[in-house]
């Protein structure tokens, strides 16, 4: 097990790229759910404002 | 299928279709890349040669192949934008751009951080990295463009142009390693006639791109949505999407 987390003396760097892989891919599912959330509340907002003139 | 075509180009019809696909492309990428990470980090034996550093291959090249692919998906779109006048078809466009953006990074990134063991350093002005540097700023110039204008009609307009301008860029990243002498190695797996690559070693990175793929459409889908409601003012189904359903 030790033997697979060190990766033949390469740990440092097969480790961080799997690490930023995770990281930019869970960021860009993060960001883009948040611009729709956010967009779904603009989209709220201005039909309330619409409908109570 | 025409008729398909047709209706999928109605905001409505393509905002629903998103956020119905989304939760399923967004599993199966998952489930894909679980399995392909496994395949790549356990299963496929140390490289002769890059000894087990030839894994970081297994997030590097699906990366800098959707960063490439993207571009076309962006460049098309904001062509059949131009062209038809199709306002989803711009809304396409403008949601691939950060995804685009986020994946060149990603493959530059990861390819310093192989390049400082197998090469002996992070970054050098070899024709592929640099190729690839020039398509993250594409990205970012088109970003920047659009952001620039108050008007979506003229920032559809002016980003597609440059969109379908900049696409000159991709070939030339892609075939950078053939036509010039560069450090980066060439293909492995599209070689015409039997890939380069051990199986063993190719089906991980094979699904891990189909992986990459699932997952780009997933984003895509919220970054649609989000776009289709930016553009939409005053419309009437709106409301409905406001109620939830």
């Amino acid at each position: 097990m030790s033997e697979f987390f060190a990766m033949g003396g390469y740990a440092g760097y097969v480790w961080s790229c799997y690490g930023l892989t995770l990281v930019i891919l869970a960021g860009n599912l993060w960001f883009s759910r948040r611009e729709l959330k956010a967009q779904i509340q603009r989209a709220t907002r201005r039909n309330q404002t619409a409908e109570t003139p | 299928m025409w008729l398909w075509f047709y209706k999928l180009a109605s905001p409505p019809y393509a905002y629903a279709i998103a956020a119905r696909w989304r939760p399923w492309l967004l599993w199966s990428a998952l489930i894909l890349m679980v399995i392909s990470a496994y395949g790549g980090l356990v299963l496929a034996p140390p490289d002769y040669q890059q000894k087990d550093a030839f894994r970081i291959m297994y997030v590097h090249v699906p990366s800098a192949t959707l960063s490439l692919s993207v571009y076309v998906i962006m460049a098309v779109a904001a062509g059949i934008g131009l062209i038809w006048r199709i306002k989803l078809a711009h809304a396409v466009a403008a949601a691939c751009a950060p995804i685009g953006a986020w994946f060149t990074v990603l493959a530059l990134a990861t390819g310093s951080i192989w390049g400082r063991p197998m090469w002996g350093t992070w970054w050098e002005w070899d024709p592929r990295l640099t190729s690839e540097l020039i398509q993250l700023f594409l990205y970012l110039g088109y970003m920047a463009l659009r952001s620039s204008f108050d008007d979506t009609q003229r920032a559809d307009r002016a980003g597609a142009i440059l969109a379908i301008v900049g696409v000159v860029n991709v070939p030339i990243v892609k075939y950078s390693v053939v036509w010039w002498n560069s450090l980066h190695q060439g293909p492995s797996i599209s070689k015409l006639g039997a890939p380069s690559i051990a199986s063993p070693m190719l089906w991980p990175l094979l699904l891990m791109m189909l992986a990459f793929m699932l997952y780009f459409a997933a984003v895509l889908c919220d970054r649609v949505r989000a776009e289709i409601l930016r553009r939409e003012r005053n419309a009437s189904w709106l409301a409905s999407v406001a109620a939830g359903t």
